[in-house]
Order: structure tokens, then C-alpha cells, then sequence
């Protein structure tokens, strides 16, 4: 039987809504902490969606960003929680505990190193662009590592929840609120920018940069406000994924968490609206119920990758609405 | 008045030279036939006028240099290139492929479909599920979105049935009746290309070797440099 993609959708969100409450009233609060990193991870995929589903451009490197966001969150939670004053070199300033704060702190930093890496990263493509982007999260990686002042390899620990106006984000339930309404928002701007005339150009720009030319419109441009959205978008979910452990450390910049966000999307369908939720979901859920069983739940993981690239080239949410395209 | 300017252009692929001196003048509104046998510069031309690939020489439109400008900026200067083999955004819609180009001016998705018909049926089909005329007029449709004063089409009917050769043709006609715009167009077939052109330019292994008005081309002329 063959969904309707709209209903597939519909039926993630609704699963969203419904697994959390049922947790709250089964007093199973570690199930909320699960779904809650299924939803940022998802959140984070969403992001890179845009420039690998909508612009194909494979960034092996977008760790910088979901690190950038955690750091971001670290460091500013660190100094409130300390007291201590931020030092800039030119001017100093205090930490912060709030949220919003921190997110557009996240995500500006994220946006501005995007400019920068794709600017240099973007004059490639294929496996040059896969390396160099590579190459940039190895750099913030030892860089993060070597940062003796915010942890080093060891990482920073932040005791207590960041503050969010009106919540009690020390509740599971209230936090996951949160980065569920954050995911909307986001996939809601994913879909409306991917029918824009941006999104149909960034689309046609995969297809072919020189006919895009002959058109008036400019592929470097087009890729490069892509790259820079994209990357604020993991910057915001890599600020919530610190806040959701109280902990950030070099991992965050890894290439494997890299891989691990091309993965999801993969997973779930590439280009599609859903298609990272579905991936992180079924991520996370193999993370934990394999992981249970055995330590080498990442063969069963690369089984079933295997099985979709070779099977269902549309990812899960192809295999169930059994149209393989983005296009719907 | 002249839009396109082209004196004693010379463009080369690597160290191989293909235009050795072309020259060509367009003013708005104009059809311009752009002749030759196959390899004589023709498609050579239209790519140094879309800065597609190096050239020297003049080249100006409305007066301004496009050697000065990438491709992307020629476009949006208002040239509109229909290139060879069709070439539309396969994985994107017909709607899709013309929003994609859309820029402000007369052209809008009910003109285009208005023009072509057969687009309005297809809005939602993708590129890469047209058949060929159908593509071709999306390739068109696509071209005027980007509201250009000069549209160029290089083969634009190609490998297309009678019918749909027919319609192109109309359309080029009422493109030329109803609209200001100035057209350059590289064709096979003389006797279609002689009922829209008002000039012709021929080109003879990378130069200009005839240029005048349509009416003045000589069948002698046309045997000998275009071998029909």
C-alpha cells in the first residue's frame, strides 16, 4: 500500500505530538529525552537538507555548525554560571542562561563562518567540495580539542538548563516543547523556501550551473545564501543538542557526526520534507533498542543504509509513497 | 536604434580559434537570421554573446559592454538564450523551470502559456516527461521569462516533428507582431527563416561574409555560402 506523502507527514507530526504525552502520562520521561534528540538531530538534518536535498551539495563538514551552536551555548551558560566575564580582545561581555539568547547567538555565529567556508568551499564541487568541507570540521575538531580554556578534549559541563521565558525547561516535556515547536517552524520555512523561486533556482543550479546563468541568475549566489541558511539552522540545533545534555565537547565537530547527519537524511529521503525526521527517528531508535542488545548496532545501521541506497533510492519516505524524487 | 553591437569579434576554444571576425548589428524589435553551414561560428557567436566563452572585439548592448560582465549578468542585461538541445531543468516542473527564470516584466506564467498552450496542460509535469517540441517550448517560455530584449534561439526546432515545427514558427510570428523584442535566430530552414527574419548575417568559417536585409538575399548568395 502506497501513503500519500501529505499523510506521511501528517502522521510524523502527529507521532511527535502523541509519544511524548504518552510518555508524560506513563511517567517514562527517559522516552522524552529520546525523542527530544531525534527531534534536534532532525532539526540539524533539516538544515543540511537544504543545501544537500534542495542545492546537492554534499557537506561533509556540517558538524562546524552543530558545534558552533553547542560551543556557543557553552561558553555563554559557562560564564553566567560562573560569573566570569566573557573576554573578546576588544571588549568583554557576561554569559548568558537565555535561550533565545543563546539561539541567535548560535546561529549568527554559524551563518557568519558559513559565508566564510563557503566562499572558499564553494568554488569546488564533488569530491573537492566534500573534502575541503571535511577538512574545515577536522580544523574546528583539534581546534576544539586543543582549547584547554573551555575544556579541551574533555569537554564543558553546564549544571543547569538554560532559561526559557514562561517554561520550566528543567522538565523533559516542556524542554522537548521547545525544539518540537523550533522543528515546525523550521520544516515549515524548509517547504515554503524549497517552492520559492530561491528554492526552484537552488534546485536547477544542482541540475546545471551554466544553464542557471543563461537565465539571469547567479549558482555561486544561490549556493552560497543556501550554505549560509543551512548552516544557521545546525548552529541552532547544535545550541539545543548542548542544552539538551548540559555538556559540549569536541565530538560535537566531528566528521562522524557529519556522516551521521548525511545518514539520517539518506534514511529518510533526500529532498524530502520529512525526510530527516524519518531519519532521525529511525536513527535514534536503532541507536537504542540495538544498542541494548548489542555494541555493534552500527552494522545494523549500515545494513539497513545499504538496503536503502540499493533498494529505495527515495529514502523510507520513497519506499512508502513510492515516489523516488523530491518531487511531489 | 541599436541594441546589439558586434564589430570584428574573435573568440577561441583553448588554443583553437573559431571566430575570426564576426559582425553583426540588431536593432530592438528586429528579427535577425543568423546563417551558415555547421561549424562556419554560429553557436560560436551566440556563447560570446553570453559570455559563455572568451571573446575579443566589440560587443555591446544598449551600449554597454558584456566582455565587462559574467554570464549571469548578461542575461539580466536582457539577453535570452533558448541554447541548443533544449536543455530545460529536467527534475523541475514546467511551472517550476518558468518561475525558476522569472523576472519582472510583460512576460508572466498566463503570457508564456497563453503563447504555448500545450504548457498550461502540462504545469505540472516535469521537464524530463515532455516530449520534445514540448521541451523546446519550454525552453522558449523559459527564455522569455527572464524578459529579454533580445531573445536568441540557436536550432530552436531541431529534430521536431512538422506540427510542432509549425507551432514554434507561430509563435516566433506573434512574438514578432506583438512584441518589441529583438531576435536572433539560427535555423536549418531557410524558407521559415526568410518568413519571420527582416536580416540575415551569414557567417563563413568564423567571419561575416553577408549581411543585409532578408529580402535581399540572392538564392546565388545563399547556395554559395549556405549551400541550399
Amino acid at each position: 500500500m502506497r501513503l500519500n506523502e501529505r499523510y506521511l507527514n501528517a502522521v510524523m507530526i502527529v507521532g511527535l505530538l502523541a509519544l511524548p504525552l504518552w510518555a508524560v502520562v506513563a511517567d517514562q520521561p527517559f522516552t522524552i529525552t529520546l525523542v527530544t534528540r531525534a527531534v534536534i538531530l532532525a532539526l540539524a538534518a533539516v538544515g543540511l537538507n537544504i543545501i544537500l536535498g534542495i542545492g546537492g551539495m554534499v557537506s561533509f563538514g556540517h558538524a562546524v555548525f552543530f558545534g558552533i551552536g553547542g560551543y556557543a551555548m557553552g561558553i555563554l551558560a559557562y560564564h553566567a554560571q560562573t560569573y566570569t566575564a566573557l573576554d573578546l580582545g576588544l571588549f568583554s561581555m557576561d554569559g548568558t542562561k537565555s535561550m533565545p539568547m543563546i539561539w541567535l547567538v548560535a546561529m549568527i555565529l554559524s551563518a557568519i563562518v558559513a559565508v566564510f567556508i563557503g566562499l572558499l568551499s564553494l568554488r569546488t564541487s564533488g569530491v573537492y567540495f566534500i573534502m575541503i568541507t571535511l577538512a574545515f570540521g577536522q580544523m574546528f575538531f583539534y581546534f576544539a580539542i586543543s582549547w584547554a580554556q573551555y575544556g579541551g578534549e574533555d569537554g564543558l559541563s553546564i549544571y543547569v538548563r538554560n532559561d526559557f521565558p514562561g517554561l520550566n525547561t528543567l522538565a523533559p516535556i516542556q524542554f522537548y516543547t521547545i525544539c518540537f515547536t523550533l522543528l515546525c517552524v523550521v520544516l515549515f520555512l524548509f517547504a515554503r523556501l524549497q517552492a520559492s523561486p530561491f528554492g526552484l533556482a537552488l534546485n536547477a543550479a544542482r541540475q546545471t550551473s551554466v544553464r542557471v546563468e543563461t537565465v539571469g541568475l547567479n549558482p555561486m549566489q544561490l549556493k552560497l545564501l543556501a550554505f549560509v541558511i543551512s548552516g544557521a539552522i545546525t548552529g541552532l540545533a547544535g545550541a539545543l543538542f548542548a542544552d539538551l545534555n548540559r555538556f559540549v565537547s569536541p565530538t560535537m565537530f566531528s566528521w562522524q557526526l557529519s556522516g551521521e547527519l548525511i545518514v539520517l537524511i539518506i534514511i529518510g529521503g533526500v529532498g524530502r520534507l520529512m525526510g530527516p525526521v524519518i531519519g532521525a527517528c529511525v536513527f535514534v531508535a536503532l541507536e537504542h533498542f540495538l544498542g541494548e542488545l548489542t555494541d555493534f548496532w552500527h552494522v545494523y545501521l549500515g545494513l539497513v543504509l545499504l538496503c536503502i541506497v540499493l533498494f529505495g533510492r527515495g529514502g523510507l519516505t520513497g519506499l512508502l509513497t513510492g515516489k523516488e524524487g523530491a518531487h511531489v | 536604434m541599436t541594441l546589439l553591437r558586434i564589430e570584428n569579434l574573435t573568440a577561441t576554444y583553448g588554443v583553437s580559434q573559431a571566430l575570426f571576425g564576426v559582425d553583426l548589428e540588431m536593432s530592438e524589435g528586429q528579427v535577425t537570421a543568423l546563417m551558415g553551414r555547421n561549424g562556419m561560428g554560429k553557436t560560436t557567436t551566440v556563447k560570446a554573446i553570453c559570455r559563455m566563452i572568451r571573446s575579443e572585439g566589440t560587443l555591446t548592448l544598449d551600449g554597454q559592454d558584456l566582455h565587462a560582465l559574467p554570464s549571469h549578468k548578461v542575461a539580466r542585461q536582457g539577453v535570452g538564450l533558448v541554447p541548443e538541445g533544449r536543455r530545460c531543468f529536467a527534475d523541475l516542473t514546467v511551472r517550476e523551470n518558468l518561475i525558476a527564470a522569472a523576472r519582472p516584466g510583460y512576460w508572466s506564467l498566463g503570457r508564456v502559456t497563453d503563447l504555448f498552450p500545450r504548457l498550461a496542460e502540462r504545469q505540472t509535469q516535469r521537464a524530463v516527461s515532455l516530449s520534445g517540441g514540448e521541451q523546446q517550448m519550454l525552453a522558449i517560455g523559459r527564455a522569455l521569462m527572464t524578459n529579454p530584449r533580445l531573445l536568441i534561439l540557436d536550432e530552436a526546432t531541431e529534430g521536431l516533428a512538422p506540427i510542432v515545427r509549425q507551432e514554434i514558427w507561430a509563435a516566433l510570428h506573434r512574438l514578432r507582431q506583438e512584441t518589441n523584442v529583438a531576435i536572433l535566430l539560427i535555423d536549418k530552414s531557410i524558407k521559415e527563416l526568410a518568413s519571420v527574419s527582416d536580416r540575415a548575417v551569414i557567417l563563413e568559417r568564423g567571419r561575416t561574409v553577408w549581411s543585409g536585409k532578408m529580402d535581399e538575399l540572392t538564392s546565388d548568395i545563399s547556395e554559395k555560402y549556405v549551400g541550399v
